[in-house]
């Protein structure tokens, strides 16, 4: 089992996904240079968070035509696992890996804070490890997390069931005021039809220790082993 | 060289949450009268080759990268006469 994750110039949150592979979960892990055009021998990658290309044009827009995308596309067509952290999950949207688009917050402050998930599919390769409604915490930082996507698609994922998290308040209810940057329908993270390409704006390796305030992202982290471990 | 000028713009059906927050300010500095404000990009290129198919390899440029066709709209406007300041 061997973890990959890819840095883009402006990546700042590679070494927190790196520390929580590697320390906390205890398992291999290489960084991956976004000019590589190999990501053979890995089992999961992740595109981290942080600002790729400065988030000029779009946020994500560049990262999509690094080098090493074609190879993360071909390893998400061979049916292997890919995660997209907050800019990852920017990148997998204008790779069009996964649906819709992200845009600027509602309230166009860049949010950085706790927040609360409500798990709404625990049947994925990425949170087979929580029970259905199970209320995560973890923390955001974005200014361009607002998740919209066309009627016909939300449609789509809804009938799907690959609206795997929603903004949720503690209690596991989504209230307007749970929703930290007006994603449509609270979506904090959509899954591909296939359900081996993962993304979402909240932080799981922020979300690793209890130094770092919650250690609920190990759900979602040991979710990710134990799919890799059954496939094995 | 032709000077082109591609706007960019969210799609009509999308929150413009910036262009909300100006329209506020305007009316709240006394401009009663403007209504709804979006708020774009504007990319402006000098684009060589062939004059004749300029605007379909800009259009192509859009496609693939300047916009993204889930959440915005783009025109594009071709001067081929315009002179290119150094």
């Amino acid at each position: 089992m061997k973890f990959g994750v890819v840095r883009f110039p402006g990546s700042n949150c590679d070494q927190d996904a790196y520390h929580a592979i590697a320390d906390v979960l205890r398992q291999p892990v290489d960084y991956i240079w976004h000019q590589e055009r190999s990501v053979k021998g890995y089992d999961c990658i992740v595109l981290p968070g942080g600002f790729s290309y400065g988030d000029y044009l779009r946020t994500g827009a560049i990262a999509r035509f690094s080098p090493v995308i074609e190879a993360v596309i071909e390893h998400a067509q061979r049916g292997r696992l890919l995660i997209g952290i907050c800019n990852g999950f920017q990148v997998l949207c204008e790779t069009h890996l996964l649906p819709g688009a992200l845009v600027r917050n509602t309230g166009l402050k860049f949010v950085c804070r706790q927040v609360h998930l409500r798990v709404e599919n625990a049947s994925t390769p990425f949170t087979r490890g929580a029970r259905p409604g199970q209320v995560l915490r973890m923390p955001i930082a974005h200014g361009e997390g607002r998740y919209v996507a066309d009627q016909p698609t939300l449609a789509a994922l809804r009938d799907s069931n690959r609206i795997v998290v929603r903004y949720c308040d503690a209690r596991g209810e989504t209230t307007p005021e749970s929703n930290p940057n007006g994603s449509v329908d609270h979506v904090a993270g959509v899954v591909n039809e296939s359900l081996n390409v993962f993304g979402l704006m909240p932080h799981p390796e922020r979300a690793a220790a209890r130094l770092l305030g919650s250690t609920d992202g190990r759900v979602i982290m040991d979710s990710i082993v134990r799919a890799l471990r059954a496939a094995v | 060289m032709a000077q082109v000028t591609v706007h960019i713009t969210l799609k009509p059906t999308l929150l413009d949450a910036q262009g909300r927050v100006v329209q506020n300010a305007l009316n709240s500095l006394g401009y009663a009268e403007v209504g709804q404000v979006r708020i774009g990009k504007l990319i402006a290129m000098e684009v060589g080759g062939d004059p004749a198919t300029v605007g379909d390899r800009v259009q192509e440029m859009c496609d693939r990268l300047l916009a993204n066709p889930v959440i915005e709209d783009y025109s594009i406007i071709v001067d081929e006469s315009a002179e290119v300041a150094l």
